[in-house]
């Protein structure tokens, strides 16, 4: 489903964030991408949401090489990809109703499966009472929820969970790991990037462990081991 | 696009506008100044120009007529005039009303009065005194009125003098003229110098505005929203400052010329600014609307566009 071939990002100041990385995942896979700080795991999603072109080698999506999708046609690629990020990057003007509703709206999705799908989604995440409250409103928590919420709705093929729990304290960090593996259970592939030890070793899913830019273990049923 | 996303743009852009409320009143009252200096500019521009429209409309010419030339080709040379077009208006002052110029002029001087009565005759011929539209024409007209005396073949030629061809009175013109021209050049420069610096501060303003929201405008593109989607409410924000800026702005107009209007009629002694508002307001209100409605989306635009680039 996702392939990254031997890519490497090398930055202008020579800094090299990958380094000849190559790796598949597979359709319904949890898979997580561990690593120090600056070991190259948020360069890794840029990559494959084409935020970031690489300085060799190729991501395929889908099989299609997502470097090759024109510009125009990058929002078709990324809406098949959810994404959730550490600092949860809500729109802050928006309710979390509404927030959830740009992601389908952006789909061109009617205003009745909007209605019919947000409070559904929203009851999900557990946050159908704080539909109406905007972003600076709302905890970490309650934040990632949403940012959760807004990458399910619109039923992507996969979720990037980058550092989702980075700004979470451990009871938050352990609803939103089990949010994400029941989204997992429902059939939808999982990339989550993390340096928490405790995430990991509690999921008992595939890890791929990364130093350096390099990938230096892929383990089926890893543990965090660095 | 289609119908129910210009809906949600609009939406949006609306939604955006309200919950913005600080910097969407910054961004309203900078636009009122940049549309407040256009408005002025504009006033400025047609005080200048009926100003110096004045000062051209001293200038006139004098065709003075021998003493014995016949009424009747006065009256031709006047017809002639009037058909050229030219000409603004010709003024007949017949002999005896020359004279009575002549003494009203010379009143107090006795001797020049003296001498006029030794004379016993009206030493005076008629005159035409010719205004033309524009001041650059009354060479064209005086080397026609030239033209047309030397052409009346078999009959005496009636044009005694057309002050135009004195050199005093032809560097007089040339001067008025070269004042008047570069009086709307340095002031057109001045005026535009002005309007353009505004706008370029509510430029950097809106740029500004939207550089706050680049953050957003990436989550936008990571969510996958197309470019134009993401594009559209902001310009329709940029709008929405830009109308209601020229609103207030036109609402401002109003005591403010009519405050000036006293003021700058007495001073310049033509043009009152406030009557000229009003007759004038269709126009006031198509470039101060439109400067805002243009200057709001274009400045949206190109601040987005920057944004939009992953």
């Amino acid at each position: 489903m996702i392939y990254y071939d031997r890519v490497s990002k090398i930055y202008a100041d020579s800094s090299v964030a990958l380094d000849d990385v190559s790796f598949s995942v597979e359709p319904g896979e949890f898979i997580s991408i561990v690593g120090h700080s600056g070991a190259g795991k948020t360069t890794l999603v840029k990559m494959l949401l084409a935020e970031e072109k690489p300085s060799s080698g190729s991501v395929f999506f889908e099989s299609v090489n997502v470097h090759d999708v024109p510009s125009r046609r990058i929002n078709d690629l990324r809406r098949k990809i959810g994404t959730v990020f550490q600092d949860f990057r809500l729109l802050p003007q928006k309710t979390a109703y509404e927030n959830v509703a740009f992601a389908m709206e952006a789909a061109g999705r009617s205003e009745e499966e909007i209605a019919s799908d947000v409070p559904h989604v929203l009851d999900l995440v557990d946050l159908s009472e704080k539909a109406n409250n905007f972003p600076d409103e709302l905890s970490g928590g309650e934040a990632q929820r949403v940012a959760i919420a807004r990458a399910i709705v619109n039923q992507p093929d996969v979720i990037v969970a980058d550092e989702p729990t980075g700004n979470l304290d451990p009871v938050n960090t352990f609803e939103i790991v089990q949010i994400l593996k029941k989204i997992n259970d429902l059939g939808t592939t999982i990339i989550l990037t993390t340096h928490n030890k405790g995430v990991i070793d509690s999921l008992k899913k595939r890890v791929v462990t990364l130093d350096r830019g390099k990938v230096i273990r892929d383990d089926r049923e890893g543990k965090y081991i660095l | 696009m289609n119908w129910l996303s210009i809906k949600r743009v609009f939406r949006a852009g609306f939604l955006n506008f309200w919950r913005n409320g600080f910097v969407s009143f910054a961004s309203v009252l900078m636009m009122v100044s940049t549309l407040l200096v256009i408005g002025l500019a504009m006033f400025a521009g047609v005080i200048l120009n009926t100003t110096l429209e004045q000062f051209r409309d001293k200038a006139d010419m004098d065709v003075y007529f021998t003493t014995d030339a016949p009424d009747a080709r006065i009256v031709d040379i006047e017809a002639s005039l009037k058909a050229l077009p030219q000409v603004e208006s010709v003024q007949y002052i017949s002999r005896d009303d020359a004279l009575a110029q002549f003494r009203e002029r010379h009143q107090n001087d006795q001797l020049t009065l003296q001498a006029l009565d030794e004379l016993g005759d009206n030493p005076l011929g008629a005159v035409l005194n010719v205004k033309a539209k524009d001041i650059t024409q009354y060479d064209v007209i005086a080397n026609f009125l030239q033209g047309q005396d030397a052409l009346a073949s078999g009959s005496p030629q009636v044009i005694d003098k057309i002050n135009y061809f004195d050199q005093e009175h032809r560097d007089a013109i040339d001067r008025l003229v070269q004042i008047t021209d570069s009086g709307k050049w340095i002031g057109g420069f001045i005026i535009g110098l002005f309007v353009l610096i505004t706008i370029a501060i509510s430029f950097n303003t809106l740029r500004l505005t939207i550089y706050s929201s680049r953050e957003e405008i990436q989550v936008m593109r990571l969510v996958g929203a197309g470019k134009t989607y993401i594009r559209a409410p902001f310009m329709v924000e940029g709008v929405l400052y830009g109308l209601i800026a020229a609103i207030i702005t036109l609402l401002l107009f109003y005591p403010l010329a009519w405050w000036l209007g006293n003021a700058t009629e007495g001073f310049f002694g033509g043009i009152n600014v406030f009557d000229y508002y009003l007759s004038h307001f269709l126009l006031f209100f198509g470039i101060i609307a439109g400067s805002g409605v243009v200057l709001g989306a274009v400045a949206s635009l190109l601040a987005v566009r920057r944004y939009l680039k992953i």
